[in-house]
Formats: C-alpha cells, sequence, structure tokens
C-alpha cells in the first residue's frame, strides 16, 4: 500500500519535473518570510512578481527552444532592439501602438531568421545565435547613436504603468500579461499537436522525423514564436524601466537560461515546462528581495544563484541517469 | 521503487541547499517593526552601484562602509551587474526601500533609466544621494555629491595647454562612451581649457573607447596610421590612457607626445609617476562615499536634508608643474589615490 502511494508520488515528481523547483521556491519564501520583517508583505510580493517579468518572459521563449535541444543567446539582444525601435519611432512621431507593433515584429523576424539558418543550414543554434547575437547587438547601437531613449508614451509604458489594486495587492497589466502568456504556453505544450511535436524533436529528432513529424517546420515555428516572446519581452521591459537603452539585459541571455534551468528544464531538450521556468524565474527575483531584506550585498547574492544553478542541473543529470 | 525514491531525495537535495543558502537570512537582525524608524535606532543606509567589478565603485563601496560603520550606521551593498543594467538598479531600489533603509545612495547606470524607482522611494520619505553622476533632471534626488567633471576635464586641457608651452596642438583624443554624460562634460571641459573649438582642425581625430585599454590601444594604433604628427592626447579615464600611451611607445613616439588623463586610481598616478603619461586629474570617491553617508546619518538623526551638487573636488596630478597651474606631485597622489 505504502509502496504504491510512495511510487506515484515519485512518478509525479518525475512526470512534472516542475515540482522540485516549486518546493524549494515555497521553502524560500517560509525562510525569508520567518528569518525578516520585511519579506512577507503583499506589496513586496507583488514587487517580486515584477521583477521577474522581463527575464520571465524571455525565459519563456528560452525554454521552447531549449525544450527542441537548441539554445538562444540571442534573446535579450533582440528584445533591447525591439525596446530602441519602440521607443526611438515615438520620438520620431509615429504614434505609440504602430511603434509597439514595429518592434515586436522585427523581433519575429530576428527569430524566424534564426530558425530559416538553422533549420535550412542545418547549422548548430549556439553558434547562430552566438553569431545573431553578436550582429544585433551591433544594429542596436548603431540605431540608438549612443544614446538611450525615454519613453513618454502612454502605450509603451502600459504594462507597468497601469495598476489596480486587489485589496492591498498591486497588480499591473504586464503581470496579467505574463500569467496569461505562461497559461497559453503550457497549454499549447501539453495539450496541442504542435506541443507533443516540441517535446518529440528535442527528445529525439530522427525517432520524431521516422514517426512522421516534420522536425524542420517544427523548430522553424519554435523560433518565430519565441521570436514573438522576445517582441512582448521588449514591451514589458518599457513598462519595468521606461528607458530604451542600447546597454540593457546584457546578460538577459544567461539570466533566462538561469531561469530556464532552475525550472528544472533540461539542457539536453525534451524535458521540462513552462511552469518550471515560472517558477525559476521567481525563485531569483525571491532570493534578490529576501537575502536584501535580511542585509545582504549583491556579490553574496550572486554566489547563492550560482549555487543554486549547478545544484539544479545535478539535480536534473541525478535524475536522468536513474530514470534509464 | 528505489530508484525512484532517490529521485524525490534529489528534489529534496534541491530544497536543502536552497534553505542551506537562505540560513544566511538568520543572521539578520530581527527588529520588532517594519519599515522605516527601525526600533532597535540602528540607522540603514542602501549603496547602489554601476557595478560591483570597477575599481573606482569597489573604494566608493569600501569608503561607505567604513564611514557607516564609524558612525554606527548599517550599509547595504547592492549592485548592477554591468554598466547599463538598470532593471537590476531599479530592483535594488525597490528591495531597499522595502527593506525599510532611510537612505539609498546611488551611482546611476543612466541618468534617466531609473527616475520612477527614485521617486516612489522619496515618495515613502527615504532620502536619496546621486553619487559620482548626476540625475537627469538634478533635482530627481535630494542631493548629488560628484566630481565637477567640467572642471576636471578644464584641469587636463590647461595642462596640456600650458605643457606645450606655445606649440600648436596637434590633438587626438580618446573618448568615453558616446553620448555618456560624465564623458561629454569631460571632452568639452578639455577643450575649454586647451581653447580649441570642437571641429577645429588642430584636432586631428578622436574615437569612441568605452573607457577600455584594450580599445583605447586599438584606437590609438589606428589613429598614429593616419595622423603621425601629433603632440598632445586627451584621454576620458586612465585606462585608456594606458592603451593610448602602450600604441604610442610601440611606435617610439611616447616621448614626443603630451599625454593627459582623468581619474586618480592608484595605478594611473604610478603610470605618471613612471612618466608614462605626464598628468593625471584625480577624483575623490571616498569623499563622496564619506559625505553621502554623513548626510544620510545627519538626517536620520535630525530630518536635515543635503541640497544641490555637492563638489568632491578634483586636483592636478604631476611631477612636471607647470606654471599657472596648480597641481600636487605623485607622492602625494600615491597617499590620496583609490583602488
Amino acid at each position: 500500500m505504502s509502496t504504491k502511494t510512495k511510487g506515484n508520488v515519485s512518478e509525479f515528481v518525475l512526470r512534472t519535473p516542475a515540482v522540485g523547483p516549486a518546493i524549494a521556491l515555497v521553502a524560500a519564501v517560509v525562510v525569508f518570510s520567518l528569518t525578516t520583517n520585511t519579506f512577507l508583505d503583499s506589496d513586496n510580493l507583488s514587487l517580486i512578481v515584477q521583477q521577474s517579468l522581463v527575464v520571465g518572459t524571455l525565459a519563456l521563449g528560452q525554454t521552447l527552444v531549449i525544450l527542441t535541444g537548441g539554445i538562444d543567446l540571442a534573446n535579450a539582444a533582440t528584445a533591447v532592439l525591439g525596446t530602441l525601435l519602440m521607443a526611438k519611432l515615438v520620438v520620431g512621431g509615429v504614434p505609440g501602438t504602430v511603434a509597439l507593433v514595429t518592434g515586436i515584429a522585427a523581433a519575429v523576424a530576428i527569430g524566424a531568421l534564426i530558425g530559416g539558418i538553422v533549420t535550412g543550414a542545418s547549422l548548430p543554434p549556439f553558434i547562430v545565435t552566438l553569431g545573431m547575437l553578436t550582429i544585433v547587438t551591433a544594429v542596436s547601437r548603431i540605431y540608438a547613436e549612443g544614446r538611450s531613449y525615454p519613453v513618454t508614451d502612454d502605450t509603451l509604458a502600459f504594462l507597468g504603468t497601469r495598476q489596480y489594486l486587489f485589496g492591498h495587492v498591486e497588480v499591473t497589466v504586464g503581470m496579467g500579461l505574463a500569467l496569461l502568456m505562461f497559461v497559453g504556453a503550457w497549454y499549447a505544450l501539453t495539450k496541442t499537436a504542435w506541443g507533443k511535436h516540441v517535446y518529440a524533436v528535442g527528445n529525439d529528432p530522427e525517432a520524431a522525423r521516422l514517426s512522421g513529424i516534420n522536425v524542420r517546420r517544427t523548430v522553424l515555428s519554435v523560433y518565430v514564436v519565441a521570436g514573438l516572446v522576445y517582441g512582448i519581452a521588449a514591451w514589458q521591459a518599457l513598462g519595468r524601466v521606461p528607458n530604451a537603452d542600447p546597454n540593457a539585459f546584457q546578460m538577459g541571455n544567461l539570466d533566462s537560461i538561469t531561469a530556464v534551468v532552475l525550472g528544472g528544464t533540461s539542457l539536453f531538450g525534451g524535458r521540462g515546462s513552462v511552469i518550471g521556468t515560472l517558477v525559476g524565474a521567481l525563485i531569483v527575483a525571491v532570493l534578490r528581495s529576501g537575502l536584501t531584506q535580511a542585509g545582504i550585498d549583491s556579490l553574496y547574492q550572486d554566489v547563492a544563484t550560482g549555487v543554486l544553478v549547478i545544484v539544479a542541473v545535478a539535480v536534473d543529470r541525478f535524475s536522468r541517469r536513474k530514470q534509464r | 521503487m528505489g530508484r525512484r525514491g532517490s529521485i524525490g531525495r534529489g528534489a529534496a537535495a534541491l530544497t536543502a541547499a536552497a534553505i542551506a543558502l537562505m540560513g544566511t537570512a538568520c543572521t539578520s537582525q530581527k527588529a520588532g517593526d517594519t519599515g522605516r524608524g527601525n526600533a532597535d535606532g540602528k540607522i540603514k543606509v542602501g549603496l547602489v552601484t554601476k557595478t560591483d567589478s570597477n575599481p573606482f565603485f569597489v573604494a566608493l563601496r569600501d569608503a561607505a562602509r567604513a564611514q557607516a560603520t564609524k558612525d554606527g550606521a548599517e550599509l547595504i551593498a547592492l549592485a548592477g551587474k554591468f554598466d547599463g543594467d538598470n532593471e537590476g538598479q531599479v530592483a535594488a531600489l525597490e528591495n531597499l526601500v522595502q527593506q525599510g533603509v532611510d537612505a539609498i545612495m546611488i551611482t546611476p547606470s543612466n541618468s534617466t533609466g531609473i527616475l520612477g524607482a527614485i521617486k516612489k522611494a522619496r515618495e515613502k520619505g527615504v532620502l536619496v544621494l546621486a553619487l559620482d553622476t548626476e540625475t537627469e533632471p538634478k533635482d530627481a534626488v535630494d542631493a548629488t555629491f560628484a566630481t565637477d567633471n567640467l572642471a576636471a576635464g578644464r584641469s587636463q586641457g590647461a595642462y596640456v595647454k600650458a605643457g606645450l608651452a606655445g606649440k600648436e596642438p596637434k590633438l587626438l583624443m580618446l573618448d568615453g562612451a558616446p553620448g555618456g554624460t560624465v564623458d561629454e562634460m569631460r571632452h568639452r571641459g578639455f577643450l575649454a581649457g586647451i581653447g580649441l573649438a570642437e571641429g577645429d582642425s588642430k584636432i586631428v581625430g578622436k574615437e569612441s573607447t568605452n573607457g577600455d585599454q584594450n580599445k583605447a590601444q586599438q584606437a590609438m594604433e589606428n589613429l598614429l596610421q593616419r595622423a603621425t604628427d601629433v603632440n598632445a592626447v586627451y584621454t576620458i579615464n586612465e585606462p585608456a590612457a594606458r592603451g593610448g600611451y602602450a600604441a604610442l611607445a610601440a611606435r617610439g613616439r611616447a616621448a614626443q607626445v603630451l599625454v593627459g588623463s582623468i581619474d586618480g586610481g592608484c595605478q594611473g598616478v604610478q603610470d605618471v609617476k613612471d612618466g608614462k603619461y605626464a598628468v593625471t586629474v584625480m577624483q575623490f570617491p571616498k569623499k563622496m562615499a564619506e559625505q553621502g553617508v554623513q548626510a544620510a546619518v545627519e538626517f536620520t538623526k535630525s530630518g536635515k536634508k543635503p541640497s544641490g551638487f555637492v563638489d568632491t573636488g578634483s586636483v592636478v596630478i604631476t611631477d612636471k608643474p607647470v606654471p599657472g597651474i596648480e597641481s600636487k606631485d605623485t607622492a602625494w597622489g600615491l597617499q590620496n589615490c583609490w583602488g
């Protein structure tokens, strides 16, 4: 009896890689709530979510790419170019909505380009996105002419400035949008044929091909969708910091990979979930906030985050080995 | 069953590690209240620098820590991950306000990027001081403690002019980052000091280096390729001066060219002593930090706010003094340098 229950529980954990990270997140929240007076407070919990929005959204796109066995080093650079397009076009007199759509479209185009090269020329995503990171960063700097562009337009800053109070909790439109995107991605990955194809391609592209899946089209579609997600990340970024800066988010690609890994998604592809990624992004923000509440300097906060990443990957490796 | 159980243990290990890491949190004091006006009377000051890596900010942080300890205050030092990490600085500001600090000192990566977070902090009664770099507009913060970079640039320019002793300048300029506030002030100040207008034909070339030694060396190599008869070089900071010197020395031109710089880091002063470049204009991050912490402590005790721009000064450091320019030698420089 008890053995059976135990088996079910561990099977659940195995099938749902987000459970481990979720336990870690809850543990972190409990520990910080007990040890500091300022952590557990509706304002602060709202802040933590707001602080996770941009990296969380970047990590959502990153998760899709990593599930196919790829990696995207250019995601944050793409979003930065998006913010610059949006903000600078508005300065030039273009209406906010048009600028917004242009910025997002540029991100989609970059995604399509990366996906096209990866699938068309069969080049490793690491190399393609490394090259694209360099190109897009340079294009951003050229386009920005060495300046940053403060955002005055309401549409562009909308996700962060429009706030509602639920009881005492401050909720921004950006938080709602992010939730919607994560739920949408979760649905698409787990309940649709496309989602099953994404996992299959990541697990074993050859087996996927033999079972009739169009591997190239699936991978290409993932990079295009990821581009769309990065475009929206650009919008989220302007909601958080209403200033498009070509020097921003230089570590955004690695930060997003950190969130994905902490969320239990395997860097080898085919295994993981976007809910785990959401949890992973929250863990990083909870650590930063909680350790600051405890009066700990940022360098030690970085040490803590780094250790967690290694532990998370070790857990993933460990569980995979045991699976076989 | 056994193998599956170990997966559960894996997840447990992750959790345990997380808890162990956060155990450090237990060292914080448990005051009986939340927010400002700490019951135990301990004054809390937050510091948010551009990065944790630049020696200038390390000097700033260490001096702030020392002053805080002296005044019986607690300092929490946070930083962006890189120059331009506005999102990181905003999160740091938010977390410090939530923590209940009485004052925040910040060196903004971007003069406008963090204004929203500063406004929210001030609305909650936190004193916000800018160190080293001004915000735009300046009155977004309560007060600024910084080098007057226009004056520092002017000193460098005036020294180079005097050092040329009447010779016509043929100038190369190793600039910082395009569009940087501090970078442009130093550039403009230098031109005012040497008495040249922007676009003058005596400015033989200029190049952005981002204040990076390797980029400066490369820029200088390229500039020397097309301008062989230069006699004066402006540099945004000491790493740029070192890069410029390396390129000049490789061509055997170092002795004929007068190189000026700004910063006052210990390595820079040593370079001046070694004769690599003629002059550096020292700034005083320690003063910025000390005066900032003192102002924060004063505010917490008496409610008195500092205001406006507080110039922490700059001093010309050289072993070859020129008439009409007040300067100190490198012996004094090595005693007062930072980093």
